[in-house]
């Protein structure tokens, strides 16, 4: 008897709800690296069949063709065409919905020429059904000479049946003959594909899907813009409100945390470190993962339920005038959370030159790291008012989309042979977001940043304490403007004084240099404040604007809505485009636009003030 | 089908709301049009099927979403200009 599979691969065009597969199979054992050598998301887990035995899946990058246009497309190819470092899979299962057989059919017969066993799973059955489709399995299976299961994968038994056919010994395959096709193959396959589907499909004459009708509305020139202005309105005014509320609780945990510290621990550098290094350092962070999550919760929804790409749509035209195309909407969106995974969502933009600019423009987005310093200098300036309070806020999140702009449309000039950027996606049917995977999806975003503040940021925060605390050998007094800080913040100061930053700002720089979520922090420490976080925040507070001139006040916003700040974002751009010159660039331009920006802040305010 | 057929248009000059069957996707020897006319192919874009103009977003005329099948496609106005149809009446 031949052997039962191992490891399977998900194949399947975008939108075929093989993630939504994926997740009911694996549940939560599931791994999410990258690809060797590229930041293509590699999701793996272990999945049981039917009899119980443990296999390992391999959710492939959603592709239309194995003629790769993405990043995403030309990983799928390689794993299955065996140019990979990964094992080729026992068994592609390739995964088409059962409502849209026309589109999706044609992958299954390009997988075929790979010579690997195949298996074709219908999935969204549930939803062919409704729309009065109704599908002759068998005979596509004889049409096809390959085995044809059903899946719901939003059941919690939707899969039962691909469960049992894994438990089947593999199927010889014919021997692999797959090569990049041109035009004449790929009317010929389309050929075959009507022809299957015409003898296999049998669907009401009228297209009873209400996306379009739906999308008469939301892609209304008029109306549309209206709905997306309310969708983006209410995205953000629930991460602030919400994000608000729960950063509280965090908060105040944190402080209790620290007040039983101290109470049990004796005084002294130990007592120090726990306390102000760690748990202020690590606490002072943390507080943003709720307003991280929910601005991820509207985007994974808004993605699954098929909303977001029609935004894109709706935003093509303008961001055109930038040089963008609606392609870049969605890494920009997510970059407001975080400007790295909004990087790691550009993999899906095929033309280089789009990809690139969006790349280079994300940390211009106003990420949720520069909101606590935003709140502290905005708080300081108005104390009474707040109205005028939020005006410059919303005022600094706009500053960050023009600039981006800006900076976009100046590549796009630089370009001598620009090549117009595609649009072309599909827009797929609107759907119901599948709660499981929203719930992973969430997960996963809070670890890979739970990860952060655990390694780069708790690492960070303990060096800056031991920086404070350590007295510099010249003078050996303690006390932070003594310390080894103190004489960089020194040092520093005179590179900053011409933009206004006085010694502490200097010196909260440095960390803020590498991750801009400790600023505040730093600031309390340079200016040797103690206490739990929230004191720290109103003492700052009083400081700021008792202490620092208007123009050093507006200086440190323009340089938080500039500056490169993140040490993460510079890896990963690294990582995307594969080259240290593009990250210098980023951060050469960042660095220029930031110093630039405040020098004239600073230098126009005085002038406009010293009368 | 003639692609020359005198009442052959591309399908950027579809109005909207209307629809018409595909007869042919121009193939330019140019690399990147030449990649984007076989996906266009490779998304069945392909003689015979019939399309629908979802929306022309005005005033600036495109992006254009068509419907395809059980599909429904964003495109640009120099992306659907490769694709000829045959308006129905």
């Amino acid at each position: 008897m031949a052997a039962q599979p191992q490891r399977i691969a998900l194949l399947g065009n975008p939108n075929c709800g093989k993630t939504a597969l994926f997740n009911l199979l694996t549940g939560s054992r599931q791994k999410v690296a990258n690809y060797a050598g590229v930041t293509v998301e590699r999701k793996e887990g272990i999945m049981h069949t039917a009899s119980g035995r443990r296999i390992q899946v391999l959710d492939l990058p959603g592709a239309y063709s194995l003629n790769a246009l993405s990043n995403d497309e030309a990983v799928t190819r390689d794993v299955i065409t065996g140019h990979s470092k990964e094992a080729l899979p026992d068994l592609l299962v390739c995964v088409v919905d059962a409502t849209n057989l026309r589109l999706h059919l044609r992958l299954v017969l390009e997988a075929r020429q790979l010579g690997l066993p195949l298996v074709v799973v219908l999935n969204k059955m549930d939803r062919a059904k409704h729309l009065g489709i109704a599908i002759d399995m068998e005979r596509l299976a004889r049409e096809l000479d390959l085995p044809v299961v059903e899946t719901v994968s939003v059941h919690a038994h939707g899969a039962d049946e691909l469960r049992a056919v894994l438990d089947e010994p593999l199927r010889e395959a014919p021997p692999a003959h797959w090569r990049q096709p041109g035009v004449e193959q790929v009317l010929a396959t389309q050929r075959d594909v009507l022809g299957i589907f015409n003898r296999t499909v049998l669907q009401p004459a009228e297209d009873k899907d209400p996306s379009i009708r739906i999308d008469r509305f939301l892609m209304h020139p008029l109306w549309g813009f209206v709905v997306l202005a309310l969708v983006l309105f209410a995205t953000f005014l629930a991460v602030f409100s919400g994000g608000d509320v729960l950063s509280g609780w965090i908060e105040d945990a944190f402080g209790a945390i620290a007040g039983a510290v101290e109470a049990h621990m004796d005084e002294g550098l130990l007592r120090g470190l726990v306390v102000e290094g760690v748990i202020g350092g690590v606490g002072g962070v943390i507080v943003f993962l709720p307003q991280i999550l929910i601005l991820f919760l509207f985007i994974l929804a808004l993605e699954a339920s098929g909303y977001l790409p029609r935004a894109a749509f709706l935003l093509d035209r303008p961001m055109s005038a930038a040089g963008l195309s609606g392609r870049s909407f969605i890494p920009l969106l997510s970059s407001f959370a975080c400007a790295i995974p909004g990087i790691m969502a550009t993999r899906t933009i095929s033309h280089w030159r789009d990809r690139l600019t969006t790349i280079l423009i994300a940390p211009l987005m106003a990420c949720s790291a520069r909101i606590p310093v935003y709140t502290l200098i905005v708080a300081a300036m108005f104390p009474n008012d707040a109205m005028a309070a939020a005006l410059v806020m919303v005022g600094l999140y706009v500053l960050g989309i023009v600039a981006a702009m800006t900076v976009a449309w100046v590549i796009k000039r630089s370009d001598k042979q620009a090549s117009a950027s595609p649009l072309l996606m599909e827009l797929p049917a609107y759907q119901w977001p599948d709660v499981r995977s929203l719930v992973i999806g969430l997960w996963e975003r809070a670890m890979i940043f739970l990860r952060r503040v655990g390694t780069i940021i708790l690492a960070l925060t303990i060096v800056m304490w031991a920086l404070y605390t350590i007295p510099s050998p010249r003078t050996n007094e303690r006390g932070p403007q003594r310390s080894i800080a103190g004489e960089l913040g020194h040092a520093l100061h005179h590179v900053f004084a011409p933009i206004g930053f006085n010694e502490q700002i200097s010196f909260a720089l440095v960390p803020g240099m590498a991750a801009r979520e400790v600023v505040v922090s730093a600031l309390g420490t340079a200016y040797a404040m103690e206490g739990e976080e929230g004191e720290v925040d109103e003492q700052l507070r009083e400081r700021i604007t008792n202490e620092w001139p208007l123009a050093t006040k507006l200086s440190l916003l323009l340089w938080m809505v500039f500056a490169p700040q993140c040490l993460s974002t510079f890896v990963v751009v690294k990582r995307e485009t594969g080259s240290w010159r593009q990250m210098w660039i980023m951060g050469g331009y960042l660095f220029a636009l930031a110093y630039l920006a405040s020098f004239i802040t600073y230098q126009l305010t005085n002038l406009l003030t010293a009368h | 089908m003639d692609p020359q057929a005198a009442n052959t248009i591309s399908l950027d000059q579809l109005p909207e709301a209307g629809w018409a069957i595909v007869s042919g996707v121009a193939v330019p020897a140019e690399p990147a049009a030449r990649t984007l006319a076989l996906r266009l192919l490779e998304l069945g874009f392909v003689p015979g099927e019939q399309v629908h103009m979802v929306r022309v977003v005005r005033p600036s005329g495109e992006p254009l979403a068509v419907r395809l099948g059980h599909t429904t496609f964003a495109l640009r106005r120099s992306e659907a200009v490769l694709i000829q149809v045959i308006p129905a009446a």
